[in-house]
């Protein structure tokens, strides 16, 4: 899923600052459950805007909704009949639902309320894990399924650096080593010619680094006609 | 001034867990105790059922402090419901100092249901630590509580 | 864990010509000859000014056959390796520009690298380097277009096959650099370690310098490995050794940093060194610590020397520069050898 938390409440309220009426859009998808912009999460930023700033005497009436999912627009498209009484829109999609509204609404203010972080995993119950970069030229076969595009900091293809240390990686106490968890699962599961491999320079053009990128399938895209 | 103000009486909402703080208030109430008028009771089959939500909505109705009362620890009911709360009332303290009120309006309280006497000293002890601190800014007392009675809360789009 | 390594053994090399025609460096001559091989380490200033880097080189003026010059080492902005090298270069000093992963994709590593060829720099050491979060632009975008493994694959192509690391040809020859790598003996998976150093030999790496080697038993057990292996026939170990200051320095790099062993008797001895000399005399103290940390460097490295597969030794000042020529000396490495 896309992983994201909320921007700090004072953040919001300086993007917020000169509007009067606002409709705070929740999202049920993939930050529902990760506890960031779900219809909860609407409630508890809005309830605390409107309470933060009628206390700085500059009351903004918040108000709530969420839709199924930001980033497909037959779920966002009914927000339009009422968006016109609304100075700004704030969303609580992730980057990709802000800019589909963004996108269906163009001339109205739609304003993030959280930094979209990651696509991961809850490795436990309140915390949520990294686990894939969106590289375009998935290596996870001969990886061992352990990613070392995103869970290794330095990118690395061809082994642990020398800061590993019981597994740990160097840059954060809190994390893994990747390359650790790599040779142990290669060796497992009979990779080690692949481990000895230098493994070529990833061509990263699969990755952002080749610029925007699109998926276009002919097989299921709607003829000319149908669009129109 | 020549309308010298009459004592705040504050109101304090106590989510109380059934199994406990509810039937502690029970006791207290049998054996003839008092407690301050300002608590308005809210009984939970657990404290684990009180969310971060239903709280800032008490307070953005002009609830002066919202108490949650559990079991003790380590004697819930649902096993962890009143860690939950514990957890949640101290996300809430966090939050109400972001909003601009004060981190004590909120407090998790631990009782068990023979405890009466403690529970009316848990509360009167919060009430009074409400009532030093004031009332709420929002609180109706002020004249700034924005919701009318009745309406579910003030960002319920219709 | 304790994982199962299946059995290895180095392939014949085929295709890679013998050291001294790789690259026609001092080093390399040195490393071809069989000389035990000494290497220093200059660490560019934080700054424009060149008279840090003479002095730093000064230091080391006949002492080693070529000295390290950083590449913003722990991730902190120095003189480029480059430029510090070509100063260090001016001073009679052959240079080793390290050069990190972490700072430059693969069009400016290679872009870079053609002009330090250009300007007389022979010898390179390949590294992936520190991560930024530790250095002093923890704000720092990352690169790492390529890791270790590939650079060192990309200038073994540019040096013995004339391309880029694209594939295209280089028009008058790729730059003929010696290329090293690092290698940590005692990092985790313990038992990797001796693999990875056969993956750098056969990535391109002619020599490794590792990092600092205080745990000799530990360290033999690796090379036993290595030369079993066959790994020590085609790749020079350098090993990387450097005196102790304090037992505070002991301590820290026994007990806080990543990948570094320092066994409990080498604590005591620096500890020693300084029984009954009063705690407010802290010359006094300093002294007795430095003199016995380069005792032991001097120890060390006559052991190491005696270590089948070991090719030379790294030694490292760490800010004490001044202690590489008595070191040096002690150790009966001196005079370096002409050839």
């Amino acid at each position: 899923m896309i992983v994201a938390e909320q921007k700090p409440l004072d953040e919001i309220k300086t993007m917020l600052e000169g509007c009067k009426k606002v409709l705070a859009v929740g999202c049920g998808t993939c930050v529902t459950v990760c506890f960031a912009g779900g219809r909860r999460e609407v409630g508890i930023l809005s309830a605390s805007l409107r309470m933060s700033t009628d206390l700085d005497g500059e009351a903004i009436a918040v108000e709530e909704t969420t839709v199924q999912r930001q980033c497909e627009e037959e779920y966002i498209a009914p927000l339009e009949a009422d968006l016109e009484e609304y100075d700004a829109v704030l969303s609580l999609g992730c980057g990709v639902g802000v800019q589909s509204l963004a996108r269906q609404f163009p001339g109205k203010r739609i304003l993030p309320a959280l930094n979209t972080k990651f696509m991961g995993f809850p490795s436990e119950h309140g915390v949520w894990e990294e686990r894939c970069q969106g590289c375009g030229n998935c290596v996870l076969h001969i990886t061992g399924g352990v990613c070392p595009v995103s869970r290794c900091p330095k990118q690395l293809f061809n082994g642990p650096c020398g800061g590993s240390q019981d597994g740990i990686c160097e840059v954060d106490p809190g994390t893994e080593c990747a390359w650790h968890t790599i040779c142990t699962n290669q060796l497992e599961l009979g990779l080690f010619e692949e481990m000895m491999k230098v493994q070529p320079a990833k061509d990263w053009s699969t990755s952002r680094d080749g610029g925007h990128r699109r998926i276009v399938r002919e097989d299921i895209r709607l003829p000319e006609i149908e669009k129109a | 001034m020549t309308t010298e103000a009459k004592e705040f009486e504050p109101e304090v909402v106590a989510f109380c867990c059934r199994h406990c703080a509810y039937s502690a208030a029970d006791l207290a109430g049998g054996g003839r105790m008092t407690y301050p008028c300002a608590i308005k009771i809210v009984e939970m089959p657990c404290t684990g059922r009180a969310n971060v939500l239903e709280i800032l909505h008490a307070m953005e109705n002009g609830a002066d402090g919202v108490a949650v009362a559990g079991c003790l620890p380590g004697t819930c009911h649902y096993i962890k419901g009143n860690t939950h709360a514990r957890q949640r009332v101290d996300h809430v303290s966090e939050l109400l100092t972001k909003i601009g009120l004060e981190e004590m309006r909120v407090r998790m309280i631990h009782i068990s249901a023979a405890m009466g006497a403690q529970f009316v000293a848990e509360v009167t002890n919060f009430v009074e630590t409400i009532k030093d601190l004031g009332p709420s800014p929002l609180s109706r007392d002020t004249g700034n509580a924005r919701v009318a009675p009745g309406s579910e809360h003030a960002g319920s789009k219709p | 864990m304790n994982m199962h390594y299946p059995a290895f053994r180095m392939p014949e090399n085929t295709d890679t010509p013998p050291i001294a025609e790789r690259c026609d460096s001092k080093l390399a001559r040195v490393l071809a000859s069989g000389e035990f091989a000494v290497t220093g380490e200059v660490g560019p200033p934080k700054g424009c000014t060149t008279e840090p880097v003479r002095t730093k080189a000064r230091l080391l003026t006949d002492c080693v056959d070529a000295a390290n010059v950083t590449d913003n080492q722990t991730a902190v902005v120095r003189m480029s390796s480059i430029a510090a090298g070509l100063i260090v270069l001016e001073e009679g000093i052959e240079p080793i520009i390290q050069m990190t992963c972490r700072d430059r994709n693969r069009l400016a590593m290679q872009s870079d690298l053609l002009g330090a060829y250009a300007l007389g720099i022979k010898n390179l050491l390949c590294l992936s380097g520190d991560h930024q979060s530790g250095g002093n632009h923890p704000g720092a975008k990352n690169v790492h277009d390529i890791d270790s493994m590939q650079f060192l694959r990309m200038m073994k192509e540019m040096r013995d096959e004339n391309i880029f690391q694209c594939g295209e040809e280089i028009k008058g020859g790729g730059p003929r650099f010696l290329l090293g790598g690092a290698a940590n003996p005692f990092a985790d998976p313990a038992q990797w370690r001796p693999y990875r150093l056969a993956k750098k030999a056969l990535a391109g790496a002619d020599f490794v310098q590792t990092q600092l080697v205080y745990d000799l038993p530990k360290f033999r057990e690796y090379m036993k490995r290595v030369v079993d292996m066959g790994v020590a026939e085609q790749i020079k170990v350098i090993v990387g050794v450097g005196p102790l200051k304090s037992t505070g320095m002991a301590k820290y790099m026994r007990d806080r940093v990543p990948g570094m062993s320092v066994p409990d008797p080498l604590v005591e001895r620096m500890d020693g060194a300084v029984a009954g000399i009063d705690k407010g005399k802290k010359a006094d103290r300093s002294t007795a610590w430095r003199n016995e940390g380069i005792k032991i460097c001097i120890e060390q490295i006559q052991e190491i020397r005696a270590i089948d597969g070991v090719a030379g030794v790294h030694i490292m000042g760490i800010e004490w520069e001044e202690a590489i020529r008595p070191i040096a000396e002690g150790a009966g490495l001196l005079p370096r050898p002409i050839i």
